[in-house]
């Protein structure tokens, strides 16, 4: 069909970019959509304003969407760049230092006026005063060709102008051969009562097709294989949709009802949009007053036998900690989703970090252990859903999942699970009175333990004979009677500490990746810098760098074989999107001299950085044996 | 009766939740009370109101095994340990929010919350309007002692300007709530008052409370003999209760005493011997009235001094609760999409958005 050569690439890293009212973020999704469907291995990373509306051409309202697609398996969105569209000046200013030289830029010239330049203290356009230079630059009056495109619409100039994101799509689906039809499908449905404007933006898209086709400016297009994946059915997924579905999935598979309490917090509220879209499954959503209200509706509905839930960010988790420490105390199941953001307080409430791990493990008065668990992609979110539910439904406690906005909003292929591969979720409800009264009697016991699991009993309301009242106050061991006893306050903290310890029993010991056998460096990390610190490992292995992987997605209790683990190594090097949070807890733990490699700047790991990182530290393990070091500059911190 | 249409039938307050049959024991008091001593100060209001909340609660017909009473902190908020139901004894203030979420995921439980005027309205004054606001179907006991108990002897939100407490040892400065204004003022479908030592008065306003189906909210004047007492006591003695008291009853003139009644005077209500008020000036209690503005107007008759004090119902109207309305949500989705979702259906979700197919 294409007359213009065509030229196979491995894999391309493209970032859209435009202010927040341009359609970045749609723009990104509906491309991604197109590359999956090709059969791509690919990871996002959307990177946008807190501010709604940020002002106009300005840089703080620059938005962004970066994709990275490969015919083979993807571990990142990208440290940099291939292409970027750049749909104003601010947006090309905002990003052009992510951009490696010889990059391409696709820019705006429209928005290229003297007001928006100076807006962002351009004195004359980079366009053409030579600066960009280094960089493939194609100047494309994208907005004028959208308006000239759609002259014949009974449009106004401004809706025809908002098209403009359709034709960077097209043309951008042009250039890497990417199909329309899903696009034209997505369309469809969301204006499907508006056909002018569907029209409008489904000419817009078919012209920036054509237009990379006619033009000379494009000489070349691009394919990209489809990278090998197991055969299955597949879709993308962010986070919180996975972690939504795995919420969904773990209500039917137990066969309870799943109330999730919730107070709209960024980067959570798509879990809460979400499930609020599934009452059909047996899903109740209530939007609480505040955060403490939505963790209290989430526990009243477990105390009912229900699956309580909610979730939040940061700031929510620390109003909530009162009630998590409730939970511990009635010992009744309660997962909370805590979706992590930049801190302290409202910090950067769009961007990702991973600070929130010692909050979720201690930050609550006295001993009050729980369990966390962190994701470590963001379809694995569906899993660590499942996983929540079991524990906090096997052993009766509070469920920390520590997942992040890098998570919640990035994509990646899903391959969707049969049902009948998925783990079972039992949950037994007590029925009948467990022990014997001092007069003979039939009695309820509330706090007589599973052998086992230590776990209560869940007596839930409704069932006779088995009335009873728990509280905060502590309770006797046995009995749950209000107790004051010194011994028995001693033996009822030991037991609920005991009770989360035993989880690791249920634990699959560390997974470490080390293909040589003989790796003398051991990467250790938690959550969603899997991705960064994968690829990162692959590029140290790539520069014959020997190291081994491993990566933790539970927090709390850790695996039971895990100290062990660290103990073979001669250096544990922890990358943590905080300021070695995890490193502190190993060190505590297991007395092992743990390196920390840290950033807090909103973004994931670079992974060419952080495998500088590890590569320094590989030759200081093991001298001159180690191979060359890659040579860019680390951006990172470290601390050492 | 209500201000909109109702998408739902108002049933009772207690339908849903499965009765004492004919065939089973008649439940009696001692089968409400719990083996646990109680712990309460001697002369402590909160006897009498437990023992007229167990003598009362095997007439309601429930079973007990679907009753629910969840408390906060204070006082009274040891409430649940003293009844052989299902309880909580929850965190400072949280109460409402624990029973919303109970009393949503169970239709079949009747769910109770005890709360004094510090966990009511001061740490938890937040989940309590949006309870009330929502007409969650609970029946909230409010015990206002006016002052902190369990924490020996602080101001609290219901204490007069100037109480002297080991807080306030020139005197409270700040403006208490009324709770009945602050809860006509939430939206509250019912909304009554009473005391704690008038047993068949308290059991008569218990009882319409629970089978008020939405948020009941019933504040109920307790005496602290230790930190507070006799902050009832003019309203308490015989005598000179008699003069002061207001009982509301529905579709009578709302009396003062034996010779007062209360009138209006421009856009408040006033107090004025029955012999020098207009007839057609005398409020007439009505407690269905969709607008709250005269129940609120006699809540306002009260005042520190305690020259009348309105008791009874202030406002019983109807309108859809919260959790029937949230439980029909979901039952509608199920039946719109032809029954609950089956494993098929959780297989079709799973599947949904844009699939592709990789084939080995
Ligand atoms: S301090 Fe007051 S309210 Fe508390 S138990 Fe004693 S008398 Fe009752």
């Amino acid at each position: 069909m294409s007359t213009k050569p065509l030229q196979r690439l491995d894999r391309v890293v493209i970032r859209f970019a435009g202010d927040s009212g341009d359609g970045m973020q749609l723009t990104g999704d509906r491309f991604t959509s197109e590359t999956a469907t090709l059969g791509n291995d690919l990871s996002t990373l959307p990177n946008f304003p807190a501010e709604i509306r940020a002002p106009q051409g300005t840089l703080p309202g620059v938005s962004s969407f970066q994709l990275h697609f490969a015919d083979h398996a993807v571990l990142t969105p990208g440290d940099h760049p291939d292409v970027l569209v750049a749909m104003n000046p601010a947006a090309l200013k905002a990003n052009l230092a992510d951009l490696p030289r010889g990059a391409t830029v696709i820019a705006n010239t429209d928005e290229f006026t003297r007001r928006n330049l100076a807006k962002v203290g351009y004195q004359a356009s980079p366009l053409d005063d030579g600066s960009l230079e280094s960089w493939h630059v194609h100047g494309l009056p994208l907005t004028s060709m959208t308006v000239e495109a759609l002259a014949d619409f009974g449009l106004t100039r401004k809706e025809k102008e908002r098209a403009k994101n359709m034709m960077a799509l097209g043309l951008l689906s042009w250039m890497y051969s990417r199909p329309l039809e899903g696009t034209e499908a997505f369309l469809r449905a969301k204006f499907d009562r508006a056909p002018e404007l569907l029209e409008a933006n489904l000419a817009a898209l078919r012209t920036g097709f054509n237009y990379g086709e006619t033009t000379e400016d494009f000489a070349v297009r691009f394919e990209v294989a489809p990278a090998p994946m197991a055969p299955g059915t597949y879709r993308t997924l962010t986070g919180n949709q996975a972690m939504a579905l795995g919420l969904v999935t773990a209500a039917h598979r137990s066969g309870l009802p799943l109330v999730l309490g919730s107070y709209p917090i960024t980067p959570a509220s798509d879990v809460l949009h979400a499930l609020s879209a599934l009452k059909r499954h047996g899903i109740t959503t209530l939007q609480a007053e505040d955060e403490i209200g939505a963790v209290g509706m989430a526990l009243g509905a477990s105390f009912g036998g229900a699956l309580g839930v909610t979730s939040t960010s940061g700031p929510g988790l620390a109003l909530k900690a009162e009630t998590i420490g409730l939970a511990v105390a009635t010992e009744l199941p309660l997962v909370v989703l805590d979706i992590q953001r930049g801190g302290p307080s409202t910090g950067l409430p769009t961007k990702t970090e991973q600070a929130d791990l010692l909050q979720a493990l201690h930050g609550r008065n006295g001993e009050s252990p729980v369990a966390v668990i962190a994701p470590q992609s963001p379809t694995d979110c569906f899993d660590i859903a499942l996983e929540a539910i079991r524990i906090a439904t096997t052993y009766r406690t509070p469920v920390i999942v520590l997942s992040d906005g890098y998570l919640a909003n990035g994509s990646e292929p899903w391959a969707v699970p049969e049902l009948d591969d998925l783990p079972g979720l039992d949950v037994t409800f007590a029925t009948a009175p467990n022990a014997t009264g001092e007069d003979g009697q039939p009695v309820f016991h509330p706090f007589l333990r599973d052998e086992q699991t230590l776990a209560r009993p869940w007596a839930v309301p409704g069932t006779a004979g088995l009335e009873h009242r728990i509280g905060g106050i502590e309770k006797a061991d046995v009995t749950g009677h209000i107790s004051y006893d010194p011994d028995n306050h001693d033996r009822m903290v030991r037991l609920r500490q005991a009770k989360i310890d035993r989880i690791a029993e249920t634990l699959p010991p560390v997974e470490v990746d080390d293909p040589t056998g003989d790796a003398r460096v051991l990467v250790l990390g938690w959550g969603s810098s899997y991705g960064p610190i994968a690829a990162a490992t692959r590029l140290v292995r790539s520069a014959g760098g020997r190291i081994a992987q491993a990566h933790l997605r539970h927090l709390n209790p850790f695996p039971a074989d895990l100290g062990e683990v660290l103990r073979r190594y001669d250096r544990v090097v922890v990358p943590e999107m905080n300021l070695g949070q995890l490193a502190m807890l190993l060190r505590a733990r297991y007395l092992v001299d743990v390196r920390s490699h840290t950033a807090v700047r909103g973004l994931p790991f670079s992974a060419a950085h952080l495998a500088e990182d590890l590569h320094r530290d590989i030759l200081e393990v093991e001298g001159d044996t180690a191979g060359p070091a890659t040579t860019d500059t680390p951006r990172e911190e470290v601390t050492r | 009766m209500t201000a909109t249409d109702l998408p739902l039938p108002t049933p009772q307050g207690t339908q849903g939740v499965p009765r004492v049959g004919e065939e089973d024991p008649r439940q009696t008091k001692k089968d409400f009370t719990s083996d646990q001593e109680v712990r309460w100060c001697p002369g402590c209001g909160d006897y009498a109101v437990l023992a007229a909340v167990q003598g009362f609660l095997p007439d309601l017909g429930l079973r007990r095994e679907n009753i629910v009473f969840v408390s906060g902190i204070g006082c009274s908020s040891r409430f649940p340990y003293y009844l052989e139901t299902y309880g909580m004894h929850s965190i400072h203030g949280r109460a409402p929010a624990i029973a919303t979420g109970l009393a949503t995921a169970r239709e079949d439980l009747s769910v109770w919350v005890v709360t004094g005027d510090g966990d009511a309205l001061s740490i938890g004054g937040n989940h309590l309007i949006h309870a009330l606001r929502r007409n969650v179907n609970l029946t909230i006991l409010l015990f206002n002692n006016k002052i902190y108990g369990l924490t020996k002897g602080q101001y609290s939100p219901t204490s007069d300007v100037g109480t002297v407490t080991k807080s306030t040892p020139v005197g409270s400065v700040d403006q208490p709530f009324n709770p009945v204004s602050l809860a006509l003022g939430a939206e509250a479908t019912f909304v009554a008052r009473t005391l704690d030592s008038d047993r068949k008065h308290l059991t008569e306003v218990l009882r319409a409370a629970a089978e008020h189906r939405g948020t009941a909210l019933v504040e109920i004047y307790q005496n602290c003999p230790i930190f507070n007492d006799g902050a009832f006591q003019l309203i308490k003695d015989r005598d000179s209760g008699r003069a002061r008291l207001a009982h509301l009853v529905d579709g009578e003139p709302v009396r003062v005493g034996e010779d007062h009644v209360v009138v209006r005077s421009g856009g408040a209500l006033t107090v004025v011997p029955e012999t020098d008020a207009e007839p057609a000036d005398v409020v007439v209690h009505d407690v269905a009235a969709e607008e709250p503005t005269q129940a609120f107007a006699l809540s306002r008759l009260d005042d520190p001094s305690f020259a009348h004090v309105p008791m009874g119902i202030f406002r019983q109207v109807s309108r859809p609760t919260y959790d029937d309305q949230v439980r029909a949500q979901v039952d509608g989705a199920r039946a719109s999409a032809g029954g609950p979702a089956t494993d098929a259906d959780l297989a079709d979700l799973l599947h949904g958005g844009d699939t592709w197919t990789v084939t080995g």
